[in-house]
């Protein structure tokens, strides 16, 4: 299945997070705030006005099961406050907010109690673990919130801990701790309740750099076995475009653009996403699906030698790929072998067939295949697990994506946010 | 300019009267209440030896504090044996630990309440700042005007006195919680309730316990003022050093007293720093 079918598959599914019309006003007055916001104000003039902070406008947005949704924008564009709507940390001034089918910005305490217990956890920014708990503590708090027996707790607490590899640090005391161990402390806290929802506040923005990058590989690893619906709030665009499956971004409030890392990239809403993207490193973002060509031509075993060469010679290539009728991929062909099976007189192609050549899956980032390219005597087959050749790619082809992608998208850019101005 | 002088003197008398009129009957069981448990204490005191009640103290010293607390305390009650104010200094003991633990009960919930609500904590402080500045002697007459000459007046008037520092600490502890860890809390799904005990009184317990000493060290110097009104104990003799003008018997008295006091400060000290040590590892 490809990227695009994914996407597909998962527009077809019920949102587990839908968000309509949100808006939050801290300050005086909010609903005069929200009449001057109905009468397309914008937020300065309400905060001069009313002396009230819009801090998020009319978001929307939806959130399948299963996805990295990251929420992206710079300090004071309301993205945490957006977040905090979701369990309602901070009350929604108007709008609406369904988790799994509920409606909850009219729960009870009780009833949001019973959310945030089971179906929606938090991981922080600064950490916020418990100073006075050990380790194990911290991290079966949920459960013990809950009202789950203590035997059962410390099972599951362990089993937590253990995900994030902290087994055997248990009794020791958060401040014990490096900032890096203390966070995994707080996803396993996260995580130890098993709810379906996991909203995550900055959560690595607080750590440096590599301790960070080790973090991001780590909850991409551990995503990919639990499946969780995520929301995640960066500042950060390489961490945005690393983690998210889609993106928000979010200014002044406001939604400027969803869209999927490459979206975001190549085709800016306006001027304000394209600033942001200006120096994204474009072979971090590209995958081998985005560079590669079309397998044309192929050959299949039936053909011979001689239709091999004629091939090679009116496409101008030196090589080429055998595939079986469904495309799998049986080998490449190199002009020297075809033609030294034409001088034998070999009718069969299959003994002569190279398996010297470099295989890479469709959703390696490009930065990963350069190193690849430029040493490659042969071009590089893009298969799929079944080994299907879904593409090649060539020195050529990937320099050519790059260039295009880029200047499209500046260009793009620009010319939307002539017309949103 | 001639001004009419405002008859606060009378005003606050008819408000006294009033209460004293219409409460009589819960003062009247709140005062055997308290003086019921005052003398209970004191009787469980005086049923031991002298000597085994000093073994004690001087081991639970030991126990938090180390051989020096240990040596130093029992120096000093020995003295204090010696000079023959042992039931003395039992009565002052019962006194002020009945009237710190009556501090703690009423104080430490509202400390709680005015930490964690704004608007109480706007009513309670200026409170606080009036009963801590009033001389203390101007709490003896609505304890008399209440309850008469005795151990209760003595323990009203203590308790008045010695409970701001209590609020005042809890309310600064529960508001020092970090706004995350109370965030968290909720994040989680905790209850007022579970919050209150896993969350916010845990951390905010090293600052209760500043205030709880403070209360208790107050409470200590009220107890001996208000001998004046019949509390007895150790101020008792402080009062008559005083009106016979006898020097030395005033500082016999006094050094018990000083004595009482370091005992209970270090003790309730080394108390705090045991919930210190659970912060530590910040």
């Amino acid at each position: 299945m490809n990227l695009t079918e994914q996407r597909e598959e998962k527009t077809k599914l019920e949102p587990i997070i839908r968000v309509r019309r949100l808006t939050k006003i801290f300050g005086p007055h909010p609903e005069r705030a929200l009449d001057m916001l109905r009468q397309g104000k914008d937020k300065a003039e309400v905060l001069k006005v009313l002396g009230a902070t819009v801090g998020v406008h009319e978001a929307e947005f939806d959130v399948y099961p299963g996805e990295i949704f990251v929420i992206m924008g710079l300090s004071g564009s309301g993205k945490s406050t957006l977040l905090r709507c979701l369990n309602r940390l901070i009350e929604p001034t108007e709008g609406e907010i369904w988790i799994g089918g509920q409606e909850i910005t009219r729960l009870d305490d009780k009833a949001l109690r019973h959310l945030r217990q089971k179906r929606i956890s938090m991981v922080f920014q600064q950490f916020a673990l418990f100073p006075h708990r050990t380790v194990l503590d911290n991290v079966a708090y949920g459960l013990e919130v809950q009202g789950v027996p203590r035997s059962e707790r410390r099972a599951r607490s362990m089993q937590a801990l253990a995900l994030v590899g902290l087994a055997g640090w248990e009794d020791k005391l958060p401040g014990q701790l490096s900032g890096g161990m203390q966070q995994r402390v707080g996803l396993a806290r996260a995580l130890c309740t098993d709810p379906d929802i996991l909203l995550m506040d900055e959560a690595f923005s607080a750590l440096d750099p590599l301790i960070r990058e080790e973090m991001q590989d780590e909850l991409l690893n551990l995503q990919s076995s639990m499946k969780k619906t995520i929301v995640f709030i960066t500042h950060d665009l390489n961490e945005a475009l690393k983690l998210g499956d889609r993106i928000a971004l979010m200014l002044d409030g406001r939604i400027v653009q969803i869209g999927t890392p490459e979206e975001i990239v190549a085709n800016p809403a306006n001027d304000y996403v394209a600033r942001f993207v200006r120096g994204v490193d474009m072979t971090k973002v590209l995958t081998a699906r985005d560079v590669m060509k079309k397998p044309e031509p192929v050959i299949t075993p039936k053909d011979g030698p001689r239709v091999a060469l004629k091939q090679m010679r009116s496409s101008g290539i030196s090589s080429i790929f055998v595939v079986e009728r469904n495309r799998r991929l049986l080998g490449l062909l190199t002009a020297e072998a075809a033609y030294e099976a034409t001088v034998k007189g070999e009718r069969d192609i299959m003994a002569r067939l190279s398996h010297e050549f470099e295989r890479v899956s469709p959703d390696v980032p490009v930065e990963d295949i350069l190193p690849v390219v430029a040493n490659a005597k042969a071009p590089i087959a893009v298969i799929d697990e079944q080994e299907h050749l879904l593409g090649v790619i060539v020195r050529g082809s990937v320099l050519e994506a790059l260039a295009a992608k880029g200047g499209e998208g500046f260009g793009n850019g620009s010319a939307a946010a002539g017309g949103v101005d | 300019m001639e001004t009419v002088r405002l008859p606060l003197a009378a005003w606050i008398d008819a408000l006294v009267g009033w209460l004293e009129s219409t409460f009589g009957p819960l003062f009247d069981g709140i005062s055997s209440a308290v003086v019921f448990l005052i003398q209970g204490l004191n009787n469980i005191f005086q049923l031991f030896p002298w000597w085994l009640l000093l073994l004690l103290v001087v081991a639970l010293c030991w126990y938090l504090a180390g051989w020096k607390l240990a040596v130093g305390s029992a120096a000093g009650l020995l003295l204090i044996a010696n000079l023959g104010f042992w039931s003395a200094f039992l009565l002052t003991l019962s006194l002020v630990l009945i009237s710190s633990l009556l501090c703690f009960i009423i104080g430490i919930p509202i400390g709680i309440w005015s930490g964690k609500n704004e608007r109480v904590h706007a009513v309670v402080f200026p409170i606080l700042d009036f009963m801590q500045t009033l001389p203390s002697f101007v709490y003896l007459l609505p304890a008399m005007a209440f309850f008469g000459i005795g151990l209760m007046p003595a323990a009203f008037a203590t308790i008045v006195f010695a409970m701001p520092p209590v609020i005042r600490l809890t309310d600064l502890g529960i508001r020092q919680v970090p706004a995350q860890l109370v965030e968290a809390a909720r994040a989680f799904g905790s209850s007022p309730m579970q919050m209150l005990f896993k969350v916010q009184l845990p951390l905010a317990m090293p600052t209760m316990m500043a205030g709880m000493n403070q209360t208790i060290m107050l409470s200590l110097s009220m107890v001996v003022i208000a001998s004046l009104i019949g509390a007895g104990g150790l101020g008792d003799g402080v009062t008559r050093a005083l009106s016979r003008l006898e020097t030395g018997m005033g500082f016999e008295y006094g050094i018990a007293v000083v004595i009482l006091a370091m005992i209970l400060d270090r003790i309730t000290q080394r108390l705090g720093d045991r919930f210190q040590i659970q912060d530590k590892g910040r």
